[in-house]
């Protein structure tokens, strides 16, 4: 996949990471190259969120290494808050802050971390907003938003900062169903805008029309990765077949 | 014959570039270990350096730390200090019962309660309000005053009862915060179940209410800990008072100095396990994650 010349934004290599006892992932190998959106499919506890926590140093890996953009951040002399500020990330439960605004929690890191003047980030802030439909809600509070609003606000608060790469574990999981679609949208557009993007997810659907790969995670090992149409259309291994059967026997594909 | 390795648990030889890592950190953490041993040597040097060279350090030397009149004083202040622990054990005891009472009343519903609430309400405002020492010198010095039959005189009895009044307003206080703090979806899903009122607050939002409140619980019993000594005020021979009176037979303040090293000893247990049971709580809350 990756053209001559060319380095993946992220490359991963036999990521090894266990709580206690418990094996989370067992030497996973991954590139994601610049502009294309991967999916990472599986059941739950198959290691995808584990996989996007160890990417962006929330946890401290077992064994392997992670690459951005050609450096090592897996290396302990690197300075992890330096590499988390490359990456967005947005979380399955939203977690924006309840103490600030809107417009607060989009332009936090802005102000705080990349130094940019409160004009400005608010300026930008209410242009992403603007273009979410959201502007309106600038000055609300995360609890006055509904699910799918507030995780479309913890979407651009992830995209305002200008990440290199951007992380979703999960981010319709916790979203009533009629609202699962409006957040789908906006990952869409931002991915036409060229973001590269790593996606934990459970929609099959969105995966087969708006993925480029589509990497199939059992039992902590990359089991099979390709295009959607031969991950979720024709999969070769047997593992990735049961599981997309029960996916559909579910309505979810 | 040896245990079958696990089925489906492949442990993978560890890498050159892990091993490199491990031993990076490891190098880091025993830099950090010198940096912090030197640095606590430092500042140690700094303080006794500079209190030693004050000017009036050598008379202050003979008046508080004076080893001949430690020892003069150390049995009887630890006969006092004994009387200070058994205080101590009665007072939490009655503080931890008067507290979750007042606490619990305080969650009565329906009209009939509303002068038991109003009772609680108003029995927490004023002890919180009315400074410990003042309470000490009413009750001690007020209630025998009253010369009622049967009502204690001794300055212990009174002085614990002083103690027991205000701390346990305080403590009252602490188990209301922990009540409201269990989330209203805990009462809703015992009422569900067809839990009564009464039900759902024994058995499902007081022992979570308990275990929410338990760090500051026992940061309250540190703090009683020491206020227990206030009972010298009325007379009472404990530790202080004992080496108040060890300072007037010596002509000297060491005594008060060794009071003050045993309460110390006394908190330093106390507020470890404190500090331990709020980590405790703090890791059930939230699990794993570097950060």
């Amino acid at each position: 996949m990756t053209g001559v010349g060319e380095q993946p934004v992220l490359r991963v290599r036999n990521l090894v990471k266990s709580y206690g006892d418990a094996p989370v992932l067992r030497g996973v190998d991954l590139d994601v190259d610049e502009h294309r959106v991967v999916t990472l499919i599986g059941a739950s506890g198959s290691g995808k969120s584990t996989l996007l926590r160890c990417v962006d140093l929330l946890e401290q890996v077992d064994d392997g290494q992670v690459w951005l953009d050609g450096q090592d951040v897996t290396d302990p002399r690197v300075d992890a808050d330096a590499v988390r500020r490359r990456i967005g990330v947005v979380f399955q439960a939203y977690n924006l802050f309840p103490h600030l605004s809107v417009l607060d929690n989009i332009t936090l890191a802005p102000r705080r971390v990349h130094g940019v003047d409160r004009a400005e980030a608010e300026e930008r802030a209410m242009a992403l907003l603007d273009r979410i439909g959201l502007a309106g809600r600038a000055r609300a509070y995360p609890d006055q938003l509904s699910g799918g609003q507030a995780q479309r606000t913890a979407i651009v608060r992830a995209l305002a900062v200008q990440p290199r790469l951007l992380l979703l574990d999960e981010v319709t999981s916790a979203l009533d169903p009629e609202l699962v679609g409006e957040v789908l949208a906006l990952v869409r557009e931002v991915a036409e805008g060229g973001m590269t993007i790593l996606m934990a997810t459970h929609e099959m659907g969105f995966a087969r029309s708006a993925a480029d790969v589509v990497c199939f995670l059992e039992g902590g090992v990359l089991l099979e990765q390709g295009p959607p149409e031969q991950v979720l259309v024709d999969p070769q291994h047997e593992r990735t077949q049961q599981f997309l059967r029960r996916v559909v026997a579910a309505g979810r594909l | 014959m040896s245990a079958p390795a696990r089925e489906g648990v492949v442990v993978p030889p560890v890498s050159e570039v892990e091993r490199g890592r491990r031993s990076y950190r490891r190098s880091r953490q025993r830099r950090s270990t010198w940096v912090a041993v030197v640095s606590t040597l430092v500042f140690a040097a700094v303080l006794v350096v500079g209190t030693t060279s004050a000017p009036g350090w050598e008379r202050t030397q003979q008046s508080f730390l004076d080893p001949a009149a430690a020892q003069r004083s150390l049995l009887p202040v630890l006969s006092g200090l004994w009387l200070n622990v058994r205080v101590l054990l009665v007072a939490a005891v009655c503080v931890f019962a008067l507290g979750l009472v007042v606490a619990l009343l305080r969650t009565l519903r329906g009209p009939v309660w509303a002068p038991v609430r109003l009772l609680a309400a108003a029995y927490t405002d004023v002890f919180r309000g009315v400074p410990l020492l003042v309470l000490l010198y009413i009750i001690g010095f007020g209630v025998p005053g009253l010369r009622l039959q049967g009502v204690p005189t001794d300055p212990v009895v009174l002085g614990t009862t002083a103690i027991v009044l205000t701390y346990g307003a305080y403590v009252a206080e602490v188990f209301r915060a922990g009540l409201e703090s269990v989330h209203p979806s805990q009462r809703a899903a015992a009422r569900a179940l067809g839990l009564t009122h009464r039900q759902t607050v024994r058995l499902v939002v007081l022992p979570q209410a308990v275990r929410n409140v338990t760090p500051p619980l026992l940061n309250d019993l540190v703090a009683l800990q020491k206020d227990v000594g206030l009972i010298s005020v009325l007379g009472a021979v404990d530790a202080i008072r004992q080496a108040q009176i060890q300072s007037a037979v010596t002509a000297n303040f060491t005594p008060y100095v060794v009071a003050a090293v045993l309460f110390v000893l006394l908190a330093v247990p106390m507020a470890r396990l404190a500090d331990w049971a709020t980590a405790r709580a703090r890791r059930r809350q939230q699990a794993g994650g570097l950060l």
